[in-house]
C-alpha cells in the first residue's frame, strides 16, 4: 500500500504545480484555483502523514489507511465539482441573460438610428 | 422597426436557427394571414441566410450574439415584446409546421378566456398520431407526468405553437426553460397559479430541414424534460425586495 501513498503524494504534487501554472499563466483565476490547491494539499499532506490517516482510517472504519485516504479525497473532490458546477451555472445564466440583452439593446439602437434617418 | 404597442396589441415571435429554407415563407404566409401584425424572427446565431430572409419577407430580426438554443432564443423575444408594452405574443417555429390559419383562434382563446396561456394542440380532438413510436410514448409519459403536477390534462405538451398574454410574459422574462422549454414552461406558469387553454390545430410537414431529434436524442429529450418538471416543481424562488 506504500506505492499508492506514494502515487497519491506525485498526484497532489503535480496537480498544485499544474494549478500553480496555470493561474500564472492566467488559464485559471485566482479565486477558482483556491478550492483545487485546498484539496491537492489536503491529499498531499495526509498522503505523507501517517499516524494522521491510520486515525482517520479508525474513524471511518476502514481496514487499510490507502483505502481512507482515497475515500476522503474522492468526497473532497466531489465538493470541488460541485461548487464548479454551482459556478459554471451562474456564469452560464449571466451569460445567458447578457446575450439578451445585448440583443434587445443593439436591436432598439438599430430601430432609433432608422427613425433619425427616416426623420431627417 | 416595431411599432408601439397599442392596447391589447399582439407580437408574433419565431424563433430560428438556420432556417433560410423557410423561415422567408414562414413571415409571408403570417403577414398574409394577419397584416399589420409586427413579426419578430429571433435568430439564434444562424450560419446561414436565415437573417436576409426573414428581413426581406418583413419581419423585423432580433440577432443573439451567440447561439443561446431554443429557450434562450424565445425568452429574448418575450423579453422585447414585454418591454415594448405587447399584451399578446404568439410563438411559432421556423420551420413552417406551424399553419398562421391558427393564430387567431389562439389569439381568441387568450382574450376570451382568463388563461394566461393558450397552445396549439395536435391531439386535442381524438387520438395520438405522433410522427414516431418513441415520439408517441414520449408524448403519454408527459400526459401522464403533468396530469397531477398541473392538475388539468394537457394533450400536446410538445407543442411549439403556443401564445400567451402580458402577465405570462412577466413571468418568462424573468424565467424560461432553456432546453425543451415547453414542457417546462406549464410547470413555470403552474407555480404561479396561472392557467392554460389547449386549441385545436393542425400541423403540417416542415418546409425545409428535417427534425434534429433521433432515437438517442429522444430518450435524452425524456429524461432531460422530465428531471426539469421535477426541479421546476421543487423550485425554491427568493422573495424579491421591493425597490423603496
Amino acid at each position: 500500500m506504500q506505492g499508492l501513498l506514494n502515487f497519491l503524494t506525485g498526484l497532489a504534487v503535480l496537480l498544485i504545480v499544474s494549478v500553480l501554472f496555470s493561474v500564472r499563466r492566467s488559464h485559471i483565476r485566482v479565486e477558482y484555483s483556491v478550492s483545487w490547491l485546498g484539496a491537492a494539499l489536503t491529499l498531499l499532506v495526509l498522503s505523507r502523514a501517517h499516524p494522521v490517516l491510520v486515525y482517520l482510517a479508525a474513524l471511518l472504519g476502514i481496514g487499510q489507511p490507502p483505502l481512507a485516504l482515497l475515500t476522503l479525497v474522492g468526497c473532497l473532490f466531489l465538493l470541488v465539482l460541485y461548487r464548479f458546477s454551482v459556478v459554471i451555472s451562474a456564469l452560464k445564466d449571466g451569460d445567458i441573460a447578457l446575450a439578451q440583452r445585448v440583443a434587445i439593446l443593439e436591436y432598439r439602437l438599430r430601430s432609433l438610428d432608422e427613425e433619425i434617418q427616416t426623420r431627417g | 422597426m416595431i411599432p408601439a404597442a397599442a392596447p391589447g396589441s399582439l407580437m408574433i415571435v419565431v424563433p430560428a436557427f438556420n432556417e433560410a429554407g423557410a423561415i422567408g415563407q414562414v413571415v409571408s404566409e403570417i403577414r398574409e394571414t394577419v397584416p399589420g401584425i409586427p413579426v419578430l424572427v429571433v435568430d439564434d446565431c444562424s450560419a446561414d441566410s436565415s437573417v436576409a430572409s426573414a428581413r426581406s419577407a418583413g419581419a423585423e430580426v432580433l440577432s443573439l450574439p451567440h447561439h443561446l438554443g431554443l429557450g434562450g432564443a424565445v425568452q429574448a423575444g418575450y423579453k422585447l415584446a414585454y418591454e415594448l408594452g405587447y399584451d399578446y405574443v404568439i410563438r411559432m417555429d421556423g420551420d413552417g409546421q406551424h399553419d398562421p390559419a391558427y393564430i387567431p383562434k389562439i389569439v381568441d382563446a387568450l382574450r376570451s378566456t382568463s388563461c394566461q396561456m393558450a397552445i396549439g394542440s395536435r391531439y386535442l380532438n381524438g387520438g395520438l398520431d405522433p410522427s414516431s413510436f418513441a415520439r408517441g410514448l414520449g408524448i403519454r409519459l408527459f400526459r401522464l407526468v403533468l396530469r397531477p403536477i398541473l392538475g388539468q390534462e394537457v394533450h400536446d405538451p410538445t407543442s411549439g405553437f403556443v401564445g400567451v398574454n402580458r402577465q405570462a410574459l412577466q413571468v418568462f422574462s424573468r424565467t424560461f426553460p432553456l432546453e425543451y422549454p415547453e414542457i417546462e414552461a406549464l410547470v413555470v406558469l403552474q407555480r404561479k397559479a396561472f392557467r392554460f387553454v389547449e386549441v385545436p390545430c393542425r400541423m403540417r410537414p416542415r418546409l425545409a430541414g428535417r427534425s434534429t431529434i433521433t432515437a438517442v436524442k429522444s430518450l435524452y429529450y425524456i429524461a432531460h424534460v422530465l428531471l426539469g418538471v421535477f426541479v421546476n416543481v421543487l423550485k425554491y424562488e427568493p422573495k424579491r425586495k421591493k425597490r423603496p
